[in-house]
């Protein structure tokens, strides 16, 4: 099987896939370590119920996909060795540290608290408790911090040199960790996990207002995430423009095929709102576009000139129609919660928040919108780097292992065989999950089993042991 | 002979990650070994809430050990991953099912649970023979030229390679039998005793079979441990092996339940101890050194300042978590 394939092109495939899925969970999980560790907040100061039911309600959700992201996190720390060996072996100097860093300073943070987190309210006590949820929130965004800042590394390489070895050496790690374009993703990418966190939590206190508008879990729970897309949407909107001016100044190349950009415009380039990239005639089919606005949006300037792909030689060219089209998917989503945001104040604003049927399904339809948002830009900004790993130096066909076509091949179907089986199930069972309203008096993950608080007693104290423990 | 090297040094932080992700990720995995033994649900369970609450955190160290060799060793991760593709493939497969059955198993109606149960020992089953079969590929040797991988994708499927597969499937059961001693009771611990029994026996066989093999693959591993002077400083590895063997089997005779995981632990460091001595300078072996795989110096330091401040810290509030879920889990619905 697969001989003849084009080794590299399956293991960009492979890694393109295995990215696909694994990105969806820490989206998901980073806006939602944060949420719980709100609402545990809100609990402890206030000591409403409602509060510690949401929290016992998406803690069962978060840790049925904390732990798909677990399992799927382990298949990219190691792909880099299976499928880019020789990318790590060059790269991995300066790259490897970060990821090390992203290790120590958040994995190990999240790992060790998640424990008591889900199973330890009952035996810990509240404080200890709030501050492992708080730790588990914490580890997230420092593991964003480090990976975008790997990530922004390989777009935007910065305070590197070569040794003689021709591997890439740190000349100054704080420019390599704080590169040009590490900040705007950062940014970017934090504001959109919690935007995708919202727009969950919004379809499913939505999907349970349409039941039943007097239930408190839902009508908190829909409120604070729209809240959360009234407020952020823009602010996302606005981060999104300075993300891609900082690209227009450091990758060029990515831009002009995000925007269509094969020509060059002299006096005032347009955006092009949708059409089908042509690459082979070097044009764009179909366009519908708006005269010189695409040179105001990127140059503030109606008739300033713009560089397009024909100044770039072909070998170098990303590939336009995937970076074209996920760019505006991305972007339309990103207007779309907006509109729902807008819509939610406006009837917050009448006093129909929790009546307002349309808006409810609106929020429902909505729910999978952060998913595709997220999945969206980050084949905009990877496609866009194309064809290179270290923008402008490394290309990906020298990136690859040496390996032949049927290993990379038969280990691709494996992948795609067992995520489909597994995190399609998971998927299930999380639907399952919130297709149920919290209750009242709602539980946590904890199982029906417990320890005795009482340490390591042999078994003829077990009787003992049970009556002083809690 | 031995300088302390900034890649020295980071030759042992990357060896006690792995070390630590084998007794810890070992005995949990080894609980997944074991689960076709225990085909009650009740046992089931108590089984899974006596690990549930740490797996995550086992696995970390994995994370740490690949990660922290391609940051400190790049080149030595360049070329065993390609090697070990297929063993280190079917290693995170094995994984991911065993992984997900700890939430999904507990989210699922009987039937379905009993699919995860399946899923959770086979997972282990896979991921632990990979495991054995990775050391058993990297101790043989590889074939390396230039900077690059040289060989096929099936160069790692040896007998020896098989072998030592199996004996890490025996390791990590005991381990894990040893843990069910510490952790449970009644009918289940029993259980756990009669089978520690068994696996010690069959880890001394396994150890023993793959420390004769060794010096067969290489002249420089026999030579290693055979030539004088070594000897002197090799002979007292067996010689402990001995002396732990014993107070093993004098801690399952006696049903002291807090020792014999921690005795089975220390075991697992001897046979450890005794596979760095084999390697040793070497990362991949008869082939890359720790000095020639060696990423910058600047890398290597600006690394160790992370490792010096935050793994004690790891270590800490690891042990906490162990200390907060101490003691026997029992079965059933217990006291809110």
């Amino acid at each position: 099987m697969f001989e003849g394939w084009d080794a590299v092109a399956l293991a960009r495939a492979q890694f393109a896939f295995t990215m696909s899925f694994h990105i969806v969970f820490p989206a998901f999980t980073i806006g939602l370590a944060s949420y719980l560790a709100v609402l545990e907040a809100l609990w402890l100061w206030s000591g409403r119920e409602v509060f510690i039911n949401l929290f016992n309600y998406w803690l069962k959700i978060f840790a049925v996909v904390f732990g798909m992201g677990v399992v799927s996190g382990i298949v990219m720390a190691y792909q880099f060795g299976t499928n880019w060996s020789a990318f790590s072996d060059k790269a991995g100097p300066v790259i490897g540290p970060l990821m090390a860093y992203e290790v120590l300073t958040a994995f190990f943070l999240e790992a060790g608290f998640l424990g008591v987190m889900l199973f330890g309210l009952k035996r810990v006590g509240h404080r200890l408790h709030f501050l492992a949820t708080a730790m588990v929130a914490i580890g997230t965004l420092i593991s964003a911090f480090w990976i975008l800042s790997a990530n922004s590394w390989m777009q935007t390489p910065a305070g590197y040199a070569f040794n003689a070895e021709g591997q890439f050496v740190a000349a100054d790690w704080l420019k390599v960790i704080f590169n040009p374009s590490f900040p705007y993703r950062l940014v970017h990418m934090v504001l959109a996990a919690y935007l995708t966190t919202a727009m969950v939590v919004g379809a499913v206190g939505a999907f349970h207002l349409l039941r039943n508008q007097n239930l408190a879990g839902p009508r908190v729970m829909f409120s604070m995430a729209m809240w959360m897309a009234t407020l952020v949407a823009p602010i996302q909107i606005l981060a999104g423009d300075q993300h891609g001016l900082n690209t227009l100044e450091h990758q060029p190349v990515k831009i002009m095929a995000m925007e269509g950009h094969f020509e060059s415009h002299k006096d005032g380039a347009p955006l092009i709102l949708f059409g089908w990239p042509n690459e082979s005639a070097g044009k764009v089919d179909y366009t519908v576009e708006v005269p010189k606005l695409g040179s105001l949006i990127l140059k503030h300037s109606f008739d300033a000139p713009l560089a397009g792909l024909d100044t770039v030689p072909r070998e170098n060219w990303p590939p336009v129609p995937i970076t074209f089209w996920s760019f505006r998917i991305m972007a339309g989503m990103g207007f779309l919660i907006l509109g729902l945001g807008l819509l939610s104040l406006l009837m917050r604003w009448r006093g129909k928040l929790y009546e307002f049927r349309l808006l409810h399904m609106f929020a429902v339809a909505m729910g999978p919108a952060g998913f595709v948002a997220v999945l969206a830009g980050w084949i905009t900004t990877e496609t866009g780097r194309q064809p290179f790993t270290v923008y402008g130096l490394l290309r990906t066909a020298e990136s690859a292992s040496p390996l032949a076509a049927p290993a990379v091949g038969s280990s691709l179907a494996a992948f795609i065989v067992v995520y489909f089986a597994v995190f399609a199930t998971g998927a299930i069972y999380i639907l399952r999950l919130m297709a149920q309203p919290p209750h009242q008096g709602e539980q946590g993950p904890e199982r029906d089993v417990h320890a005795r608080a009482a340490g390591i007693t042999p078994t003829a104290g077990a009787v003992a042991a049970e009556g002083s423990a809690r | 002979m031995m300088t302390f090297d900034i890649a020295t040094i980071w030759a042992f932080i990357i060896a006690f990650a792995v070390f630590v992700y084998v007794v810890m990720d070992g005995f949990d995995l080894g609980l997944g070994i074991l689960f076709p033994l225990f085909p009650a649900k009740a046992d089931r369970d108590v089984i899974m809430n006596s690990v549930a609450p740490v797996w995550d955190g086992n696995e970390t160290w994995l994370v740490l050990g690949g990660g922290g060799m391609m940051a400190a060793f790049p080149l030595a991760y360049a070329v065993l991953m390609p090697a070990l593709y297929t063993p280190v493939i079917a290693m995170l497969i094995g994984l991911i099912f065993r992984g997900v059955a700890f939430e999904f198993r507990a989210r699922t109606t009987q039937r379905e649970s009993n699919r995860w149960d399946i899923a959770f020992a086979g997972g282990s089953w896979l991921a632990t023979v990979a495991q054995g079969i990775t050391l058993g590929a990297i101790l043989q040797g590889i074939h390396v030229e230039g900077r690059h991988y040289a060989g096929g994708w099936w160069d790692w499927l040896t007998p020896f390679s098989i072998l030592t597969g199996l004996a890490l499937v025996v390791g990590y059961a005991l381990l894990g039998a040893t843990w069910l001693v510490l952790k449970t009771e009644g009918e289940l611990r029993n259980k756990a005793y009669g089978l520690s029994w068994s696996l010690l026996f069959a880890m001394l066989g396994s150890i023993g079979a793959v420390s004769i093999a060794t010096p067969f693959l290489h002249i420089q591993y026999a030579q290693r441990w055979f030539a004088w002077p070594n000897v002197i400083l090799t002979a007292p590895v067996p010689l402990a092996v001995a002396a732990v063997t014993l107070l093993l089997l004098r801690s399952l005779a006696r049903k002291q339940d807090n020792q014999p995981f921690f005795l089975s632990l220390v075991l697992f460091a001897l046979s450890y101890a005794g596979l760095g001595i084999s390697m040793y300078p070497y990362i991949v072996p008869q082939s890359i050194t720790i000095w020639q795989a060696a990423s910058p110096a600047n890398s290597q330091i600006f690394m160790l300042f992370g490792v010096a401040v935050l793994v004690p810290l790891i270590l800490g509030y690891t042990a906490w978590a162990y200390w907060v879920f101490r003691g026997k889990v029992r079965a059933g619905s217990g006291y809110h």
